[in-house]
């Protein structure tokens, strides 16, 4: 049987001492306190800082516990969270596409709304947010099982309800379209739940890259989609860049 | 080059932000810094104008820095402000003789009910349109003339500068002493027909003239800034409520919008007609853009977004403000919990100085999922008392609201605010009305924009709640929220007491 690992112990060491007291702490005080070398305590202290799990206070140089390690109880992303931090950059990817914005997190096997903008045109639309939609006929939900496999259950395990001519049926096709998704970096959907309607999302991620709800634009599918059947690159590009800077905001802290 | 754009500073309650929009009235950066909150005693509420300007120096730069722009991108810049807020200067170090007095703060309560004893108040009326509150600029001013060293002294000798945050703002960045109808008119120094100060109200508040800014109008180049964005137009200034009026493009009688911040402000436009208000609204000028002032009725609510905070950290229910929909999701309804939030007494429509918070209909049952119902109920139906009130006051009924500010991210809200109004309740995409508001007066002045009409076609629905509340239930919780507001009611004895 393999030991234990030292740089683990070590680290543990190093956020039970943080957690042990109400103030920051030192390098010199934590290097002393645990007995290690100065260096050694440097490495193991900024490479818990590089994963979130120790922040620096940039005047005094000390180190304490960090954000990222108090998510680590939550149990998920609040819904509410996300669409506070997603919603400035929500509303700029409806500006910027002229198309509606949905939010989704995986919920019990299926797509969950946490928040949707109008298609900014003036046409009479309901608000969809709190809606459940299926995993593997929508954009949001093929992104959530392409980047996000602990949240949601395995393709073999969906039920492959044909909501259009459009929606992928078979688990070998679906399988092979989460397989795109996951090397373009977003998801399609042509039509294949809502007949003539279209979607593109991208994956939110937050600490340590994981990834948490999905950000997607919805329209008429020749409004996102050319001839070719190839989602129109700018749209991809805005999506993209709005998924990044939402990422970044998750990121951020509180 | 890129497309040049348009600045503004939101220099808010809690934080003072920079945005910058672009033609098609799209935010491209943002950036904030909170600034301390005093409280000195029960009542008081004072801000640092020297730190909240050390902010504007800090927040500008970042803004144009995340845009990748410099000052030269910058065509103008506007300014919102929180309103009512006291602040005095000399003007020869720049210092301000004591914090400002915020909008909240109470302390003037024995300055306002000598004025009404003394049979000012229907003068005052008469004059700038309001009641006597300690709501209002002028008895803060009167305040401070009275309890700072050498400030009354200072004042009458030209070395001592009033102004609201607006002013002072401006006054930092091109040196020049002005301040905009908007805020003016909530000083209850100024007469609301001439748009001038009346020497009858500095007469009967005791304000030597000379400590006064030049009012001016919305849209106009107030002067250059030196510092922060030099070269840079300082063009338009609105209080934060007005510019939200603006920013929503309610440019026709009728038009109402809601902002939803720390407290929550309804404004309808009334065209060029003052309005007169039998229910406790506040009649004020909306805007002055060109040569003819369009009024607005108001209805003020102090207390909304802060209720969530006070619940988030001095109760610790919750941890972020966005976790409150989490938690009120978690019960099906208030369970018979109504929470009156009248920490500073109540504003629209009711004005009761002397009322205080209560929570009633308390049981064993009650759980904080329902707290937190009871607390963003509290919103819905202060809307729907100053939305009564307007309806009532203007004999035009509201047909939907427009919303806009940090609650409506709330969706659980948003939709209460419906079924109580009755009406359907409106988002914009881009939710930062008041910051756009004063971009829009800035640009305008400059020929950013042409005309109000490019304005309006910036305005994009990003949601709408249709009301979908049982008539009944409606009328039955309306009813139990009265009655909880009655027993908010007398608790402070005297004013002076505080």
């Amino acid at each position: 049987m393999p030991g234990s690992i030292q740089s683990i112990e070590r680290a543990a060491a190093v956020l039970r001492l943080l957690g042990s007291t109400g103030r920051p702490l030192g390098l010199n005080e934590l290097a002393a306190a645990l007995g290690l070398p100065r260096p050694t305590a440097h490495g193991i202290v900024r490479t818990l800082r590089e994963v979130g799990f120790v922040e620096q206070d940039p005047a005094s140089a000390r180190y304490r516990l960090g954000s990222a390690l108090r998510e680590l109880g939550r149990g998920g992303w609040d819904w509410h969270d996300l669409r506070a931090r997603a919603m400035n950059w929500a509303d700029s990817l409806a500006g910027s596409t002229g198309l509606a914005v949905h939010l989704g997190v995986a919920d019990g096997g299926a797509v969950r709304l946490v928040h949707h903008v109008f298609r900014p045109d003036g046409s009479p639309q309901r608000i969809r947010t709190g809606e459940e939609q299926p995993l593997h006929a929508t954009a949001l939900g093929k992104c959530l099982l392409a980047f996000a496999p602990i949240a949601t259950p395995p393709a073999r395990d969906l039920d492959l309800q044909p909501w259009t001519g459009r929606t992928c049926v078979t688990v070998a096709a679906l399988e092979a379209q989460l397989a795109l998704a996951r090397r373009r970096g977003w998801a399609t959907d042509t039509g294949e739940y809502e007949s003539g309607v279209g979607g593109a999302a991208a994956p939110l991620r937050a600490s340590g890259g994981i990834v948490v709800a999905a950000l997607g634009v919805v329209g008429p599918v020749e409004d996102l989609y050319g001839l070719g059947g190839e989602l129109r690159p700018w749209l991809a590009e805005q999506l993209v860049a709005a998924a990044r800077e939402i990422s970044a905001a998750l990121v951020a802290g509180p | 080059m890129s497309e040049r754009v348009v600045a503004a500073i939101d220099q808010g309650t809690t934080s003072t932000r920079c945005l910058l929009f672009n033609r098609a009235g799209r935010m491209l950066a943002v950036a904030q810094r909170e600034h301390r909150q005093h409280y000195p005693r029960p009542g008081l509420v004072e801000h640092d104008a020297a730190e909240i300007w050390r902010n504007v120096t800090r927040v500008v730069p970042a803004a144009l820095k995340s845009a990748g722009l410099t000052p030269d991108d910058i065509v103008a810049l506007g300014i919102a402000n929180q309103r009512e807020t006291t602040v005095i200067w000399n003007r020869h170090t720049g210092a301000p003789l004591a914090r400002a007095i915020t909008w909240q703060d109470t302390r003037t309560d024995g300055i306002v009910a000598r004025l009404v004893e003394d049979g000012h108040a229907p003068l005052i009326k008469e004059i700038c349109g309001l009641s006597p509150a300690t709501y209002f600029a002028g008895p803060r001013l009167r305040w401070l003339l009275d309890h700072v060293p050498g400030a009354r002294e200072g004042a009458e000798a030209g070395d001592v500068l009033f102004g609201t945050m607006e002013s002072w703002l401006i006054w930092r960045l091109t040196g020049r002493h002005v301040t905009d109808v908007t805020n003016a008119s909530r000083t209850m120094l100024m007469d609301v027909r001439t748009l001038e100060w009346s020497d009858e109200l500095l007469a009967i508040l005791r304000v030597p003239r000379r400590m006064l800014p030049e009012i001016r109008p919305n849209a106009e180049v107030y002067g250059t800034c030196s510092t922060v964005l030099p070269g840079v137009p300082v063009a338009g200034a609105l209080g934060d409520q007005q510019a939200a009026l603006v920013g929503q493009v309610c440019f026709s009688p009728g038009e109402v919008k809601c902002t939803y911040g720390t407290g929550a402000f309804l404004l309808m436009n009334t065209g060029t007609r003052l309005a007169e208000s039998t229910h406790g609204l506040i009649p004020t000028v909306g805007y002055l853009f060109d040569d003819k002032p369009v009024y607005a009725l108001e209805g003020a609510i102090a207390v909304t977004g802060s209720l969530v905070q006070w619940f988030r950290d001095s109760l610790g229910m919750i941890g972020t403000a966005a976790q409150i929909e989490t938690l009120a999701s978690s019960v099906p309804d208030n369970g018979g919990c109504y929470i009156v939030p009248a920490f500073s007494g109540l504003y629209s429509p009711r004005w009761h100085p002397e009322a205080r918070g209560v929570m009633v209909g308390l049981t064993s049952f009650i759980n904080r999922g329902h707290l937190a119902r009871a607390v963003l109920e509290a919103t819905g139906w202060q809307t729907r008392e100053v939305v009564d009130a307007m309806n009532a006051d203007s004999g035009v009924p509201v047909t939907r609201l427009k919303v806009d500010g940090g609650m409506t991210a709330n969706h659980l809200l948003m939709q209460f605010v419906a079924d109580v109004l009755d009406v359907p309740v409106e988002r914009p995409l881009g939710s930062e009305a008041v910051s756009l508001g004063a971009a829009y007066a800035a640009g305008l002045a400059v020929g950013y924009w042409p005309d109000l009409e490019v304005l309006r076609s910036n305005w994009h629905r990003a949601a709408a709640w249709e009301p979908a509340m049982d008539d009944e239930l409606r009328r039955r919780e309306h009813e139990n929220w009265g009655r909880a507001v009655n027993r908010s009611y007398g608790w402070v004895q005297s004013p002076a007491e505080e």
